[in-house]
């Protein structure tokens, strides 16, 4: 339905522009809070025009947060589930998609249902897997009489442990399924006219097919995955070694001394580091986002 | 040079039978088109031959040998689809070396090959384009490209012109038809348009529900077609039917209105009393300003015009019938006229089965009714 009234024309442009100013408010406290000194800062009430010390408190919060490590830190972990995300939402798709085979509707829906389970709902038994990843099958082979001793492998304060967990994804597979059921079944014959087995089919036509899809999907999951504060917080004990970014955002608030009142100049331009790579994630890619998300190339 | 032979071929869909035990064998170097109305299971079959289909029971044999279970890649035949399935992310000259890339071709004699094909196609100057660069007879020539750049055993064509406009379909029939005469390879074309079937095929194959009507020359199936229903299918327009008594004794036909036509009962010396189909074409039937014992009455309907003649759609006792009149012959719809039959041309079918009356003797050459 196309309204073509300027009263109304009129309200909704307003409506947008509040919603907009609305939106960019706390970002704005955030960058303004990030370029004043410690004293402008606590006044009240806090000046609302930016100051002259923001790389200054830029250069403190890095110092400060130990960002020069973390960075890389969540960097690495959030590269790695997007691309395990992607990679196991491209590959379960394409089998949901495909093949035929028993029980097809039911791994379909397994995998959907876990929409309804995200990792802080199941974050306890997801700890006691990940601190011993064979614990379930010793149990399972307990079951069955079977009384075998497998070792323990723990995946706290580690890589794999702040990676694995989060690869797993019913939004990502459930995307590619909608986006290979759109691929004509033509193609996939005329495929395998042409001698392409099923792997050659995914990795030549529906992979390069796919591109559109795909970069919405890593941008999703790039700011998701860079995003994850409670599963880093509750597996890694090492912060030295293994912190993620916004672990760190906790570390600077707090003044050194108790009773203080809290460096909010630091911690705000602690945000504004941890903000900038999925920001600028989404901004080179957004231009495909939006495109992978309507509708596949024609 | 390839032939094909299908046993006794079945193929069923969760209890459905959608093709009923066919046999038939497509002889080494024939264009054979399978033709038949959308449902007839043409496509499904020759889906079965290019290996995309599982054979439900039969054998289906490519130059001798069973191929059931092999699959599409080694048998040798290569398709072109009718929504021609390119790969909208490669290019023309990627779309048409795919094939030759996944065989492990080396690249120099791929390149060598690619631009032969492309040659033979016109395509040379499309090569660095993309599919939704090209029109659609460019798309169809690329399908064809990539089929032919296998130099496959057997090509197959799934309706490939039906997406095409009508002075272009017109145009790649021809191209189609010239590359088999150039090529010789056995080749099996899917249509539902019998314009198409009659202009290409050496044989046409006419399927209906599963099952096959007849196999035979396009002239076979148009002039001697074995049922009502390739009677019908067959020719712009269909042969018309008539029921009627045959009462072979007296040498007339009764029609259900009770005009009576005259017919060369010798013809068909076995035929018993009773009710049968007359099938007779357009070009058979003729509208005469004279009635007289050898015509019947009919009524005019509707009068379109084609162009180099025109057609006069006839009520004839309840039956519909489409005649041919020339363009200078007074008519106006709702008439009654007086309407003439080639008796030499006149079909008989068996109305309860549709198979057609072969008859033993030749019509005579004289000449029953009287003719424009």
């Amino acid at each position: 339905m196309i309204e073509r009234t300027p009263v109304f024309d009129a309200i909704v442009q307003v409506l947008l522009v509040l919603s907009f100013v609305a939106l960019l408010l706390p970002f704005w406290v955030v960058l303004v809070a990030a370029s004043h000194d410690f004293h402008t800062v606590n006044q009240v009430p806090m000046p609302l025009l930016p100051g002259r010390h923001l790389f200054e408190n830029l250069a403190t919060a890095w110092e400060k947060g130990n960002f020069s490590r973390v960075m890389v830190n969540s960097l690495i972990v959030a590269i790695a589930v997007t691309a395990g995300k992607i990679a196991l939402a491209a590959i379960s798709a394409f089998a949901i998609v495909y093949f035929d085979f028993r029980l097809k509707k039911l791994a379909f829906w397994a995998i959907f249902i876990t929409l309804m389970l995200p990792l802080e709902v199941r974050i306890v038994p997801t700890y006691s897997v990940a601190a011993d990843v064979l614990a379930p099958f010793e149990a399972i082979l307990n079951l069955t009489g079977l009384s075998v001793d497998l070792p323990q492998w723990s995946l706290l304060n580690s890589y794999s442990g702040l990676v694995l967990p989060l690869v797993a994804t019913a939004t990502g597979t459930f995307l590619y399924r909608q986006f290979f059921m759109t691929v004509p079944d033509e193609l996939a014959e005329a495929a395998r006219m042409d001698g392409s087995g099923p792997l050659r089919f995914f990795w030549d036509i529906l992979l390069p097919l796919s591109r559109a899809n795909m970069i919405a999907l890593a941008t999703i999951m790039f700011v998701f995955a860079w995003n994850q504060y409670l599963w880093p917080l509750l597996i890694i004990t090492d912060q030295a070694n293994f912190a993620t970014a916004t672990m760190q955002l906790q570390k600077v608030v707090p003044n050194g001394v108790w009773g203080e009142p809290p460096v909010w100049n630091t911690a705000m331009a602690a945000n504004l580091i941890v903000l900038f790579p999925p920001v600028l994630v989404t901004l080179l890619l957004q231009r495909w986002f939006v495109r992978g998300l309507i509708s596949a190339e024609k | 040079m390839t032939g094909i032979e299908l046993r006794s071929l079945r193929k069923t869909y969760s209890g459905n039978d959608v093709l009923h035990g066919l046999d038939l064998t497509v002889t080494p170097g024939e264009f054979l088109v399978l033709l038949g109305p959308s449902g007839c299971g043409k496509s499904t079959l020759m889906r079965m031959i290019a290996g995309l289909e599982a054979v439900t029971t039969g054998d289906i044999l490519i130059d001798g040998r069973r191929v059931n279970d092999i699959e599409p890649r080694a048998r040798g035949c290569a398709m072109v689809f009718q929504n021609y399935a390119l790969y909208p992310h490669m290019s023309v000259s990627q779309n048409i070396g795919y094939a030759l890339k996944v065989a492990g071709v080396p690249k120099a004699e791929r390149q060598a090959r690619i631009s032969a094909v492309a040659g033979s196609l016109a395509l040379t100057d499309f090569l660095d384009r993309k599919p939704s660069q090209l029109s659609g007879g460019q798309r169809q020539r690329v399908a064809m490209g990539r089929a032919m750049i296998r130099s496959p055993r057997v090509f197959l064509y799934d309706e490939p012109l039906s997406n095409l406009d009508a002075k272009l379909r017109v145009a790649m029939r021809l191209e189609i038809r010239r590359l088999h005469q150039k090529l010789g390879t056995t080749t099996v074309f899917v249509t539902h348009d019998q314009v198409e079937a009659m202009t290409l095929a050496d044989r046409i194959v006419v399927m209906n529900a599963g099952r096959i009507e007849q196999v035979g020359t396009p002239s076979e199936v148009y002039q001697h077609p074995q049922s009502t229903f390739v009677a019908e299918f067959i020719g712009a327009p269909g042969m018309g039917l008539v029921d009627a008594i045959a009462d072979p004794k007296r040498g007339v036909l009764c029609l259900g209105d009770g005009q009576e036509v005259r017919f060369d009962a010798a013809r068909w010396p076995d035929l018993p009393h009773g009710a049968v189909r007359l099938g007779l074409r357009a070009e058979e039937i003729g509208i005469t300003a004279h009635p007289s014992a050898h015509t019947v009455m009919a009524r005019v309907e509707l009068i379109e015009n084609i162009g180099p003649h025109r057609h006069a759609h006839l009520s004839l006792s309840g039956c519909n019938l489409i005649a041919q009149v020339p363009n200078d012959f007074a008519l106006q719809s709702g008439a009654q006229v007086a309407i003439g039959f080639d008796m030499a041309a006149l079909q008989l079918f068996d109305p309860a089965t549709g198979r057609r009356h072969a008859g033993q003797n030749v019509p005579l050459a004289e000449r029953i009714a009287a003719t424009v």
